[in-house]
């Protein structure tokens, strides 16, 4: 079980709260997808998945994919089954946002063997499309929706919470309007303020109020309890499944699963170590036109290895398994967690430790609270 | 021995010390252009940092006279903040002349005077010297004649020189082989050496510092330190060069280490006498006078075992700080730890920052206080170095407060703004002078507990640093001091408690309130915050539960980030300590000192 993520640095326009890498300069696209194509290839040679090991999942992110033309895309998806060992079932997610939705590019999506389609909603209202500064229209998310949902099954939508302009009852209604489409899968984020982002500075200068985490708090917990009543399983903090829909590709990331990233910006695992692209579209092209991918590499000690587990598992609704802990560790694990079992942030049920949902409000804390420390 | 010389560099803080040492270090090649950067006698971390010096450092330097004879001239540069003005005085012991540093730009400041006053008492022969005349604002003839008022000299006795540029060097050197007395003594009489210096290090054991008045010290004696009476092999004997070089014997009239296998910190004083056991000496040299401490604070161990820890790094600290003082107490919230006495506020700082850096301890300081002495109605006399020793207010007929008195420097100019901070600070003015047209001596009697926390710095902005200042302590007056506690949750924080004047206190307790709320970070519960003097609540805050504690996104490239954000507020929570069910930052202690930020 592994999976490829390939992430596409460009956008149209620049969102206000996003600070994932991107170029809203298309200059160099032919350019970067050869660049994808060599390092496929170069990966496969340098970072191979144990022998055996297919690739299940295929994960176009971004950035916006859905701005790749049909040809680089199957260029993509070719080199990617050339060069890895992928499986004929494989769950092969496009991130695409709704401006870029239209009958002939969900046909060639489809065609081109996509069989999941995550898209960048946000929002069902126009003036929050307007401050995020979306490109596409609160019409445009509405309707290129229901139409994807004709080609495809397996669809996700983003919506973003908790932001300054979002009334609670608007926060309702698009959580109702999700459901009305019938997508099975939701990705709900509370608005992050990232530093360096125009969102920070809007907020600094005044020109935006700050989140209100009461507000946030409030939201989320309408969420969980919407969710329950409406059949989606709060499979992760920030994503919902109707039974049969969780994400394969994002489920391996917190079941530890190895996974390689491909462009500027992606990171990778195998286990024990982690390593990551260049954040430069340029310097990553540059770099693969010489052969050599741009990474740098940090080798996780047995400390950090377990503290990501508790941090990743915490925040699953599988929760963590206690079972595959030395005895010392959990001893220690379970007497650092004592007191959230006595606030009810915690329970600890058939060797597992599970938030409660006043605990996920609260899931970072607590799992700092029972990270290990470096032995010295 | 008639070819030694011992001499310091003494001056007012920033004045040009341990830059004027460069030079001397630099034209006698005592240190290789490899090894020299800028103050490299300052060679303790914190030093760099800081661009000040905090301890005194000796270094031997062979020099060849104009004349054609080969001296050694031991050199001891000295710190210039007041608050370490110990570290100057027993560096005075070990030398029989000073150059006395004056910033030509500055001219005489506070502490030019104080350490010129230091000198003179330990009859140290001193050779001013007009520093930084490389610079614009260099006003070497109104320095002059400030010297010549100062200390009565002839004109052609002052030297000038710049240490930045290397101008008057040979002048200077000349001038310490022929004006300061070589060191007397016998090498052949009975062991005397003065012990002014101690240092632990993880690899030798603890190393002492010494002067030599009479005998020698040879690798392999048997050794006694006098006020001890325990007696130790001279692993091994040695000079100060910017390392230390090991010799077969150090004689009279010289300033060495000597390395015993002495484990115990508590064995070695500053201020003892080293002689040899089988041929003692029948007089021990005078010591030094014990530091009085101006300010106390608690300091304990965040986690409460490791207190033992704590203890034997206080031990192996105070080795190379004669002026820290402490003792065991006790706090109902932080357990086990010790009062300890500072000699002011950046000594206190300097101190917790030693403990963490050098001996790797996680601390938590209290609120610092002043000594007060408290009169009881059975008429005892109580000496409260804490807020926890605070008599009962209704079994207490009066207490009483020390008090300095001050001198401060400065340019007319600034009268005003000065007189109007010492009289906020409860000063009174009792002598005002001019000491040129351009300069001004004002002298006040102030309560210590008034300048010992921030006075300084509002000193240095309401002069534009145009001001210098010195003080020493003058006795015990009446006072009208409350107990000030802190509730957290409605427990009390004894390490919170402050003493503070009666007509201050509800501010004070006002703004230590709002401060604290800044500082506690938002627990999963409300917290409630309250100063009260007595069973008076006379301010009160409240910190509302942490709503929500958790990161929206957490894929591929978010996890190792986030691990190590988390990780880090872990770390930083090993800074915390739990009183009750609230956790208090390592910081909030400190509170005090941050209100008017
Ligand atoms: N222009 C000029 N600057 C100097 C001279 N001597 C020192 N300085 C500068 O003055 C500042 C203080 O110099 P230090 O040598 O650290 O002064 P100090 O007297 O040892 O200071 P403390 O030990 O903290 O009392 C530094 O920034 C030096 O670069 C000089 O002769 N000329
Ligand atoms: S489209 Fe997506 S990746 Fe691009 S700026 Fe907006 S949120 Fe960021
Ligand atoms: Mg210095």
């Amino acid at each position: 079980m592994a999976g490829i993520y390939l992430h596409i640095p460009f956008c149209k326009q620049a969102c206000h709260y996003c600070n994932f890498h991107f170029s809203t300069s298309l200059h160099y696209k032919p350019e970067l997808v050869a660049a994808l194509q060599e390092e496929a290839r170069l990966a496969a040679e340098q970072f191979p998945f144990p022998p055996g090991e297919a690739v299940h999942t295929i994960y176009f992110g971004g950035g916006t994919p859905s701005l790749l033309t049909l040809a680089e895309l199957t260029q993509l998806l070719t080199a990617v089954r050339g060069h890895f060992n992928v499986d004929p079932d494989a769950e092969i997610t496009l991130e695409v946002n709704p401006d870029d939705i239209s009958e002939e590019r969900l046909k060639e999506w489809r065609d081109a063997g996509i069989n999941r389609l995550s898209i960048g909603v946000q929002s069902f209202f126009e003036e929050e499309l307007r401050w995020m500064n979306r490109a596409h229209t609160a019409k445009q998310a509405l309707e290129q929706v229901k139409k994807a949902r004709e080609y495809f099954n397996n669809i996700t939508i983003d919506l973003i919470y908790g932001g300054p302009g979002l009334s609670d009852e608007q926060w309702h209604q698009d959580l109702e309007q999700a459901k009305a489409l019938n997508i099975p899968h939701l990705s709900c984020y509370a608005l992050t303020v990232e530093p360096q982002t125009p969102l920070n500075k809007m907020i600094r200068a005044g020109k935006v109020p700050d989140v209100d985490p009461d507000k946030q708090s409030r939201h989320f917990l309408y969420l969980m309890q919407w969710a329950k009543e409406n059949g989606y399983e709060h499979y992760e903090i920030s994503n919902f499944a109707r039974p049969g829909y969780r994400s394969r590709h994002n489920s391996a990331y917190w079941q530890g699963k190895s996974y390689i990233g491909l462009g500027p910006s992606a990171h990778s695992f195998d286990g024990k170590s982690r390593w990551w692209n260049i954040a430069n579209n340029q310097a990553y092209i540059r770099s693969l036109q010489e052969g050599l991918i741009p990474f740098e590499k940090e080798e996780l000690t047995g400390v950090q290895q377990l503290n990501e587990r508790i941090m990743i598992a915490l925040r699953t609704a599988d929760g963590l398994d206690l079972s595959h802990i030395p005895s010392l560790e959990k001893t220690q694990l379970l007497k650092a967690a004592q007191r959230h079992i006595d606030a009810g942030h915690l329970v600890a049920q058939e060797n597992k430790l599970r938030l409660t949902d006043e605990g996920r409000l609260l899931a970072d804390g607590i799992a700092a609270d029972l990270f290990f420390e470096e032995i010295k | 021995m008639k070819n030694i010389r011992n001499f310091c560099i003494i001056a007012h803080i920033d004045h040009g010390k341990s830059t004027l040492a460069d030079r001397l270090l630099q034209s006698t090649n005592t240190i290789s252009d490899r090894e020299m950067m800028d103050q490299v006698l300052d060679d303790m971390d914190l030093e760099r940092e800081k661009g000040i010096t905090i301890k005194s450092h000796a270094i031997q330097i062979n020099y060849r006279h104009t004349d054609g004879q080969e001296f050694i001239l031991n050199l001891i540069d000295t710190p210039g903040h007041v608050d370490f003005s110990y570290e100057v005085s027993r560096a005075l012991a070990a030398c029989e002349g000073a150059l006395l540093l004056v910033d030509a730009t500055q001219g005489i400041q506070a502490q030019t005077i104080s350490n010129l006053y230091l000198a003179i008492e330990n009859d140290l022969e001193i050779i001013p010297v007009i520093n930084k005349i490389d610079m614009d604002g260099a006003m070497i003839e109104e320095v002059q004649d400030q010297i010549i008022e100062l200390i009565g000299c002839k004109p052609e006795d002052i030297l000038l020189a710049s240490g930045r540029t290397g101008l008057g060097i040979e002048g200077v050197l000349a001038a310490i082989v022929d004006r300061i007395p070589a060191p007397k003594g016998d090498p052949e009489a009975p062991l005397q050496a003065l012990i002014f210096d101690s240092v632990f290090n993880s690899f030798r054991g603890i190393i002492v510092y010494y002067r030599i008045q009479n005998g020698t010290i040879r690798k392999g004696d048997k050794v006694r330190f006098v006020s001890t009476g325990q007696d130790y092999e001279a692993d091994e004997v040695g000079i100060l060069k910017l390392k230390m070089t090991e010799k077969k014997e150090v004689k009279a009239g010289d300033v060495g280490y000597i390395i015993t296998g002495i484990k115990n910190a508590k064995e070695v004083k500053v201020g003892d006498t080293i002689t040899l056991s089988n041929r003692p000496t029948k007089e021990p040299i005078k010591g030094f006078e014990e530091v009085k401490p101006m300010v106390f604070a608690g300091i304990y161990p965040v986690n409460t075992d490791e207190f033992e820890e704590l203890r034997d790094c206080m031990d192996k600290l105070q080795l190379n700080d004669a002026s820290l003082t402490y003792e065991l107490e006790t706090s109902q919230a932080l357990g086990f730890g010790f009062r300890c006495g500072f000699l002011g506020m950046l000594h206190m700082e300097i101190i917790q920052e030693r403990l963490e850096r050098e001996f790797n301890q996680t601390v938590i300081t209290t609120v610092p206080n002043v000594s007060f002495i408290a009169y009881t109605t059975k008429g005892e006399k109580v000496m409260v170095n804490n807020p926890s020793e605070f008599p009962d207010p209704v079994k207490t007929e009066r207490i009483e407060e020390p008090y300095i008195r001050a001198q401060i420097i400065t340019k007319p100019e600034y009268i005003g703004n000065i007189m109007t901070l010492c009289l906020g600070k409860r000063g009174i003015l009792i002598n005002q002078s001019y000491l040129t047209t351009t300069r001004v001596e004002l002298i006040f009697e102030m309560p210590l507990t008034e300048i010992v926390f921030d006075f300084y710095d509002k000193l240095k902005s309401q002069t534009r640093g145009y001001a210098s200042f010195d003080y020493h302590a003058i006795g015990y007056r009446d006072a009208l001091i409350s107990k000030m506690d802190i509730l957290l949750n409605g427990e009390k924080v004894d390490a919170l408690s402050a003493l503070i004047h009666r007509s201050r206190a509800e501010d004070f307790g006002r703004k230590l309130c709002e401060k604290l709320k800044e500082l506690l970070p938002r627990q999963q519960f409300q917290i409630a915050i309250q100063a009260a003097i007595g069973a008076k609540v006379v301010a009160r805050e409240n910190i509302s539960a942490m709503r929500k504690d958790v990161t929206a996104k957490c894929y591929g490239g978010d996890i190792s980030r986030k691990r190590k954000l988390l990780e880090k507020q872990k770390e930083g929570k090993k800074r915390m300590r739990q009183i009750g069910n609230v956790e208090v930052p390592q910081e909030a202690f400190l509170a005090v000192l941050k209100l008017d930020d």
